[in-house]
């Protein structure tokens, strides 16, 4: 027998080597990822059967697709006569002849270039918000471009939006001076004195102004507002409003205060638990009883106010949900180096909260966009039903059925699948647990 | 009992003479719901002290210097700081929380900042320090705990020990007069505890005034001017480390130094 010994020193430590190289090739990947066993193998088969049927049922209707035609009839003719008379076919002519309408619904064909630079000026104020590689100072444009382009779209006199940013402008700088008072002095002096001057000063202002310098544009009413026009006007206002509003009663639900707390907790639960259209008919037949008679405002503002909240409530508890998943540490670092409430959530607290709740925001964010359809209740003309009826409306586009839904739904992806890219980016950007 | 990490212990031979109070706390109880936490706690920090407070899990040790920076609140009793006492009032938390540093067992540094940015957040913001300056203050608080090349990294790329140093110096940015230290080393690996500690030691050096509650008993005989025993939320025993260690007077100090030293 050898003699052994529990002693070991090492005296070189061993280098890294490579992996052993893997065995790579078609027949590898395939048996690996398809055919690893019996019930893969059929499943794969079945998944294959599906893809074939569905691709051998679609291709020949795409195929046989008309752009050029009148009617659906002289679609259908045209399909008969190319590719036999039991040939099916995609009739395309109807998004050639009407696209305009599925766009702008009924807004004037000759005022097309407002809605375009309104939003084409959208990425001009979106750019410093969504990609900080973008000068600060275009910061300025976005808080302008919500004014701007509520001008644009429905015309009239400037001023009162000007009056409108004004009395903003007048609160921040109020909550500036007051806030070296006390921070309660700073937001009721930041909310009195906007108040104030939008009841006594605003309107007066505004008709002088409107006597001094006419700027006024043609007046476009919400009525001729319809197709992506509306769904990305209410889309748009109703994202841009709803986050702010959501991390509010997201910070409010998790306040120490009662009464903040139940009004919050309140507030969340109705919306939850109340379907968008009853909200929406809310919007358009309720809303008037509340409102002092011979008041008539704006039903695209109506349905934007109750699309907002809707949206607020649901983002509201992803972010709680956010807030939730930070350690307890997080808060108490930022309160032992004597943070206040406001700068420990504003630095500490919502950047880390909000980078967790991305995907959910996101998410909501998409299935609002997706329901603004749903202002059909409330007869506004939405893309996918609205406008699409009134296509079908006309005699030489009706029983055309396939072809609108398609196109409105790929635009509907269009604008979803680049809200999901740009989550995914971002959420990259921000990862910081690189080891 | 010698320790090896403490070939640099302070030189107490020329005791300084402590005349002013730093922290003043009379008859405090605290209850967690109806767990009585803390009970009749008396004790008087004067300038420049180094306190170390020891004792078994669940006694109260942490609770105790957590109730110092309100992050945790008392129900009953009086907390001073500094001349500001410690009540509901948010303006004396804020002022008290901006003077006295805190370093905690996880660390706690902001994930989302690089090192630097975790450095001046606290200046710019609470303090209104414009950034230049509070920048070249970081930077020589990251040279003095030894690791001013990792600036511009995120906590997550650094090691536990790195990470607590620089949570050491995220607090010293603030300049505090007072610094609390909560189990600060119990969650780094053997390797990476000594480097905590030699900077806590230099801090000590400095004259901080020092409350720190620990496990590490070498710290404790090398650094400490006090020792505080706590056991069931109460002071059990306090005295100078010499006699703390080689004649402690209650049966539950003996039991407690006999299990942690006796191995």
């Amino acid at each position: 027998m050898t003699e052994s010994s529990a002693a070991f020193v090492r005296r070189d430590m061993l280098p890294p080597q490579a992996p052993p190289a893997t065995q790579a090739g078609v027949l590898k990947w395939l048996r690996e990822n398809l055919f690893s066993s019996p019930l893969n193998a059929v499943l794969t088969l079945a998944g294959a059967y599906v893809v074939w049927w569905l691709v051998a049922h679609s291709y020949p209707w795409l195929s046989h697709s008309v752009w050029n035609a009148g009617s659906l009839s002289e679609c259908r003719a045209i399909i008969a006569e190319r590719w036999g008379a039991d040939a099916t076919g995609a009739c395309w002519a109807v998004i050639k002849e009407r696209w305009h309408q599925y766009i702008f619904g009924f807004y004037p064909p000759e005022l097309y270039w407002r809605p375009i630079s309104v939003f084409l000026l959208l990425f001009v104020a979106l750019a410093p918000v969504l990609f900080s590689a973008v000068p600060r100072v275009l910061l300025v444009f976005t808080v302008v471009y919500p004014f701007l382009a509520t001008w644009l779209l429905w015309g009239g006199s400037p001023w009162i939006e000007v009056m409108i940013l004004v009395g903003f402008v007048l609160g921040w700088a109020a909550f500036r001076i007051a806030s070296r008072y006390g921070s309660l002095l700073a937001v009721s002096v930041a909310l009195a004195v906007p108040a104030l001057w939008w009841v006594f000063a605003a309107g007066p202002m505004d008709r002088a102004l409107e006597q001094a310098i006419r700027l006024a544009i043609e007046k476009v009413a919400s009525d001729k507002f319809g197709g992506f026009l509306l769904a990305v006007t209410i889309g748009v206002g109703g994202i841009a409003m709803s986050l702010p509003l959501g991390i509010l009663l997201a910070l409010g639900r998790r306040s120490d205060m009662f009464l903040i707390k139940a009004l919050s907790v309140g507030f969340i639960e109705f919306i939850r638990g109340v379907p968008l259209i009853t909200l929406l008919f809310v919007a358009s037949l309720l809303l008037n009883y509340f409102l002092p008679p011979g008041t008539n405002f704006d039903i695209i503002l109506r349905v934007e106010i109750l699309v907002t909240l809707f949206a607020a409530a649901y983002i509201a508890e992803v972010v709680r949900g956010g807030l939730a998943a930070l350690p307890r540490g997080q808060y108490e670092a930022a309160d032992s180096l004597g943070l206040d409430y406001w700068k420990a959530q504003r630095l500490i607290i919502l950047p880390q909260a909000l980078k967790i709740s991305i995907p959910g925001i996101v998410s909501t964010f998409i299935g609002m966009f997706k329901d603004t359809t749903l202002v059909v209740f409330v007869g506004l003309f939405d893309p996918l039903k609205g406008i699409s009826d009134f296509v079908r409306a006309d005699f030489n586009w009706k029983g055309i059925y396939w072809e609108p839904y398609i196109f409105v739904g790929c635009i509907f992806f269009l604008f979803n699948f680049s809200m999901s890219r740009y989550s995914m980016y971002l959420e990259n950007k921000l990862k910081r647990d690189h080891r | 009992m010698t320790d090896p990490h403490f070939d640099r212990a302070i030189d107490r031979s020329q005791m300084q003479v402590f005349d002013e109070v730093a922290i003043q706390i009379s008859a405090m109880n605290k209850w967690y719901g109806t767990f009585h936490v803390l009970r009749d706690i008396n004790l008087t920090v004067n300038r420049g002290e180094r306190i170390v407070i020891a004792g078994p899990s669940g006694s109260g040790k942490s609770t105790l210097i957590r109730c110092i920076n309100r992050l945790e609140e008392h129900q009953s009793g009086k907390i001073v700081v500094d001349g500001t006492e410690l009540t509901s009032d948010l303006k004396n938390i804020d002022k008290v929380r901006s003077e006295v540093g805190m370093v905690f067992q996880h660390f706690n540094l902001f994930p989302h900042l690089t090192i630097l940015e975790n450095l001046t957040l606290a200046p710019i913001w609470v303090r209104k320090v414009p950034k230049r300056e509070a920048e070249e203050t970081a930077m020589y608080y990251l040279e003095k705990v030894k690791i001013p090349e990792q600036a511009l990294k995120y906590p997550g790329q650094l090691s536990g020990g790195q990470q607590q140093r620089v949570a050491i110096a995220r607090s010293l940015c603030m300049k505090p007069r007072i610094m609390l230290f909560d189990e600060p080393t119990s969650a780094l690996d053997p390797e990476m505890i000594k480097e905590v500690l030699d900077t806590m030691i230099e801090l000590a050096e400095e004259g901080m005034t020092m409350l720190c509650v620990t496990h590490e008993m070498g710290f404790a005989q090398a650094v400490a001017n006090r020792v505080i025993f706590m056991d069931q939320g109460q002071i059990v025993e306090q005295n100078n480390p010499h006699d703390f260690f080689n004649n402690p007077q209650s049966d539950r100090t003996k039991l407690f130094l006999s299990q942690i030293l006796g191995h």
